[in-house]
C-alpha cells in the first residue's frame, strides 16, 4: 500500500541557511503523527515546504504524496489534492468576509478537481453546521477573515477551514497555542471528528497536553532539521520531564 | 519564484488580448475634415441644428482655447498632442433621425450586445427571468460623437424626468439647457474643458423635476469606435428641489496603436434637498504591454450642491485608459450640503493615473467625505491628488479623507498629494493615508487554500476596495468586481 506521505532525506534552505537536513518521515492513511522539538528546529519550515511556500530551496531528497512527486505540483494544486496547512500564524485579509473566503477556497478547489461549485445556500448551511460544532459565533463569518480575531479565534477558524475543505493530509502547526482549556477541548474534538481511515495528520505542538485530547499514533522529535527520535505517546510525556537537552548534540 | 515576483512577471507579459472590448465595428461613418478651426466648430453646431446662441457659446470657447496652454502639473507624461491631427466629429452613417431602434445600424446594435449593454427594452423586460425587485436601467448609448439610442424614454416621461441626448435637449428644451450649461464648469475653466465646450458633439442630459425620485437608474454608455477621433461628450444633470437620481456611466474603446483623446465634461446641479449619485465604471483601452496606444482620459467632472441640504456623491472605478486625468469635485454651496467621493483607481502595465477630487466648502455646516483606493501594478504610476478647502463663511465645515494605496510588485509607484486649506477656524478636516505592498504571506495563505495566484490577488484587492464597491449600485458592483480582477490579470488564463 502506498503511504499517504513519504518524506525521504529532505533537505531545504532559506536565504542560504540550511534548515532541513535529511529529514525522513512516513505517514500512512489513518495515522496521526505528532512532531515536537525545540524552537527553531525547522517544524514550521517542514510544513511550509510541504505546502509549497515560495522562498525555500529544496536541495535534496524527495516527497511523495499518494505516490506522486509533491514538488511537481504547484501550491494550489497541492491544496486541491488535499494538502492542508493550519498556519501557526494565520493571516488577516481586510475587507474579505470569512464566509467569502471559505466559498472562494472551497470552490477553487472543487473547480480544480473538476467538481461542481457548491451553491451559496448549501455552503452557508454546511459552514453554519461546522461553526456550531467548533463553537464559532455565526456572526464571525461576516467579519473580515482573521481581522481583529483573538489568537484563539484564529486557531478555531483554521480548524473550521480544515473541516470544510476535508483535506487528505492535515498539517497542524501549533494549532493549540493561544487556546484556553475549553477552546483546546473544542478544537481537539473538531480535529478528532476528522480522524478517518482515509486521512493522515501531522500535529506540531510544544505541549504534551494537546496529545491527551488528540491521541497520536506516533510521536517524533525534530531537532536541527531532522527527526532524531520516534516513539509512542509516552515519548511526549518523557520529553515533558527531560526537555530537549539530550538532542543538542545532534544539532551540532 | 516568490508569489509577488510571479505576479510582477505576469504583469510584465501583459497582453492586449486581455482587453476584451478591443474590437472595431466595421461601419461607415460621416466625419468632419481633420483638424480644428472655427469652421469645424460651425460644422458641428450646424450638424446638430443648434440655436444661434449655442454656436456663439462654442465659438467663444474656441477663441478662448486658442489662448490657453495645456496643463503640466499632473504626474503624467505623454508626447505632445497634435490637435490638428484629430477628427472632431464622427457619426455612424444612417438616417439623421431615428424613430426606433430598428433603424439603428444592426452593426451598432451588435456592438452593444457584445459589450453587454442592453438597448432593447423588450430584452430587458421579457425573456430572461430576472430576480425579483431588480431595478431596471435606462440607457443612453453614445457611439463616437452621437447618441444612437435612449431606452425607457416613455416611462421616464411619465415621471416627468427628461433623459435624452444633449443635442436633442438643445433643440427641445433650449432654455433649460441654456440655464444650466456651463454654470458649473464655465467655458473658461481649464484647457480640456474649454476644448470640450467648443467641440462637444453629444452626451446625456437629465432633468429631474421638483420632488421626483427618478424611477430607475439612468446610464450612459460611451463607445469610441473611429480611428483618430476625439470624443468630447458633455453631460448635464439637474436634480431640482427634493429630487433624486442615480446615474451610471460606462465606457470602452477598441484597441488601437495610436492614442485617442477623450475630453469630457460632466456638470451636476443639485438644488435644495436634492441628491445626485453619479457612478462611473471606466474601462477605456489602456494600451498594450509596451505602453503603445490607449485612451488619454482628460475629464472635468464637477457637481454643484447649489441648494441647502443637497447632496452629490461621486463613485468611480477607474481601470482603463493609458492616462487618466480627472478630479470629480463638489462645490458645497448650500448650507448643510454634503459631497462624497469614493474612488477605486487601478493602474497596471504602463498606465498613468492622476486622479482625485476637490471639495470646496462654501456654505455653513457642509460636510464631505473622501475614500480613495489606489492600486498600482506593473510599471504604472498612480497618484491621488485631492483638495479640500473651507472658505471664510463655511462655519462648521467637516471633511474626512482616507487615501489608501496598494502596490503590487516593486516597479510601480503610488503617490498622495493632498492640499488642505481652512479659512474658517471652526472647520474640522481629518486626513488619513496609508501605502502598503500586497503581502506575499497573505497571497500564499490564499493559495494554500486552493486559490490560483490570480484569484488570490483578485480576492485581496477586492477586499482592499470593499468600502468603495459598496457604494456602487448592486448590479454594477458585481461587474466592477469582475473588472477589477480582469484588469489585474497577469496573462490570459
Ligand atoms: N527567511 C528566513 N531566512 C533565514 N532564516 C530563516 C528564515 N525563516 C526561518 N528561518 C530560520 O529557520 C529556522 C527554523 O524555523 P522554523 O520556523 O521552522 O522553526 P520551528 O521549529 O517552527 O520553531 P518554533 O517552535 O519556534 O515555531 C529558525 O532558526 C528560523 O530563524
Ligand atoms: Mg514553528
Amino acid at each position: 500500500m502506498t503511504a499517504l506521505l513519504e518524506i525521504r532525506d529532505l533537505r531545504a534552505e532559506i536565504g542560504g541557511r540550511k534548515i532541513l537536513n535529511g529529514l525522513d518521515l512516513t505517514v500512512n492513511k489513518g495515522e496521526i503523527h505528532a512532531i515536537m522539538g525545540p524552537n527553531g528546529a525547522g517544524k514550521s519550515t517542514l510544513s511550509y515546504v510541504l505546502a509549497g511556500k515560495p522562498g525555500y530551496e529544496i536541495t535534496g531528497g524527495q516527497v511523495l504524496f499518494n505516490g506522486e512527486d509533491l514538488f511537481e505540483m504547484s501550491p494550489d494544486e497541492r491544496a486541491a489534492k488535499g494538502v492542508f496547512l493550519a498556519f501557526q500564524y494565520p493571516l488577516e485579509i481586510p475587507g474579505v468576509a470569512t464566509l467569502t473566503f471559505l466559498r472562494a477556497a472551497l470552490n477553487a478547489q472543487r473547480k480544480k478537481r473538476g467538481e461542481e461549485e457548491l451553491s451559496s445556500p448549501d455552503l452557508l448551511k454546511r459552514v453554519r453546521e461546522l461553526a456550531k460544532k467548533l463553537g464559532i459565533d455565526p456572526e464571525m463569518l461576516r467579519r473580515p477573515l482573521n481581522v481583529g480575531f483573538s489568537g484563539g479565534e484564529k486557531k478555531r477558524n483554521e480548524t473550521l477551514q480544515m473541516a470544510l475543505l476535508e483535506p487528505r493530509l492535515c498539517v497542524l502547526d501549533e494549532t493549540d497555542s493561544g487556546l484556553d482549556i475549553d477552546a483546546l477541548k473544542v478544537v481537539a474534538n473538531g480535529v478528532n471528528q476528522l480522524r478517518s481511515t482515509e486521512r493522515g495528520m501531522i500535529v506540531i505542538t510544544h505541549y504534551q497536553r494537546l496529545l491527551d485530547y488528540i491521541v497520536p499514533d506516533v510521536v517524533h522529535v525534530l531537532a536541527a532539521g531532522r527527526i532524531v527520535e520516534t516513539g509512542g505517546k509516552d515519548l511526549a510525556l518523557q520529553l515533558e520531564a527531560t526537555g530537549y537537552a539530550q538532542y543538542q548534540n545532534e544539532a551540532a | 519564484m516568490a508569489a509577488v515576483q510571479e505576479t510582477v512577471e505576469q504583469v510584465r507579459r501583459i497582453d492586449v488580448e486581455q482587453y476584451k472590448y478591443g474590437f472595431v465595428t466595421d461601419i461607415e461613418s460621416e466625419k468632419a475634415p481633420k483638424g480644428l478651426s472655427e469652421d469645424i466648430v460651425r460644422f458641428i453646431s450646424a450638424k446638430k441644428n443648434e440655436p444661434a446662441w449655442m454656436l456663439d457659446w462654442r465659438l467663444d470657447a474656441y477663441r478662448r482655447w486658442l489662448t490657453m496652454r495645456e496643463p503640466e502639473w499632473a504626474r503624467v507624461s505623454y508626447p505632445k498632442i497634435d490637435y490638428q491631427d484629430l477628427y472632431y466629429y464622427s457619426a455612424p452613417k444612417k438616417k439623421p433621425e431615428l424613430a426606433s431602434l430598428d433603424e439603428v445600424d444592426p452593426e451598432i446594435l451588435k456592438t452593444y450586445e457584445k459589450l453587454g449593454i442592453p438597448l432593447r427594452e423588450q430584452e430587458l423586460l421579457a425573456g430572461v427571468v430576472r430576480p425579483e425587485g431588480e431595478r431596471r436601467i435606462a440607457v443612453d448609448a453614445v457611439f463616437d460623437s452621437v447618441s444612437v439610442a435612449t431606452t425607457f424614454q416613455k416611462e421616464l416621461q411619465e415621471a416627468g424626468v427628461i433623459f435624452m441626448p444633449i443635442s436633442e435637449a438643445l433643440r427641445e428644451y433650449p432654455e433649460l439647457v441654456r440655464k444650466y450649461l456651463g454654470s458649473v464648469v464655465p467655458t473658461s475653466d481649464n484647457y480640456f474643458a474649454t476644448l470640450n465646450s467648443a467641440v462637444f458633439s453629444d452626451g446625456s442630459f437629465v432633468y429631474v423635476p421638483p420632488g421626483v425620485r427618478c424611477p430607475m437608474e439612468l446610464s450612459t454608455y460611451f463607445r469610441i469606435n473611429e480611428r483618430n477621433t476625439g470624443q468630447f461628450e458633455r453631460t448635464l444633470i439637474i436634480a431640482d428641489k427634493g429630487a433624486y437620481v442615480s446615474y451610471l456611466e460606462g465606457c470602452t474603446a477598441p484597441q488601437r496603436d495610436e492614442n485617442q483623446l477623450h475630453a469630457a465634461v460632466v456638470e451636476l446641479v443639485a438644488m435644495d434637498d436634492a441628491e445626485i449619485k453619479y457612478s462611473t465604471v471606466q474601462n477605456w483601452y489602456p494600451g498594450n504591454a509596451e505602453g503603445v496606444g490607449g485612451i488619454y482620459n482628460f475629464v472635468t467632472k464637477r457637481g454643484d450642491c447649489r441648494g441647502d441640504n443637497s447632496k452629490i456623491s461621486w463613485t468611480q472605478v477607474e481601470t482603463g485608459s493609458a492616462i487618466t486625468w480627472k478630479y470629480p469635485s463638489c462645490i458645497l454651496r448650500g448650507d448643510n450640503s454634503s459631497g462624497e467621493f469614493y474612488s477605486i483607481a487601478i493602474s497596471n502595465g504602463h498606465q498613468q493615473v492622476d486622479s482625485g477630487t476637490k471639495m470646496i466648502h462654501l456654505g455653513k455646516n457642509t460636510s464631505s467625505r473622501i475614500i480613495s483606493k489606489g492600486i498600482a501594478a506593473g510599471v504604472s504610476q498612480n497618484t491621488y491628488r485631492g483638495q479640500v478647502t473651507a472658505h471664510r463663511k463655511a462655519a462648521g465645515a467637516r471633511n474626512f479623507t482616507a487615501c489608501d494605496s496598494l502596490l503590487i510588485g516593486d516597479m510601480c509607484g503610488a503617490h498622495t498629494v493632498p492640499y488642505i486649506e481652512a479659512r474658517n477656524p471652526t472647520a474640522v478636516f481629518e486626513h488619513e493615508a496609508t501605502t502598503s505592498k500586497i503581502s506575499e504571506d497573505v497571497l500564499f495563505y490564499c493559495i494554500q487554500r486552493g486559490l490560483s495566484q490570480e484569484e488570490a490577488v483578485g480576492l485581496v484587492v477586492n477586499g482592499f476596495v470593499k468600502d468603495v464597491l459598496q457604494q456602487l449600485p448592486m448590479e454594477f458592483a458585481v461587474e466592477a468586481q469582475k473588472l477589477i480582477s480582469i484588469s489585474l490579470e497577469g496573462s490570459v488564463g
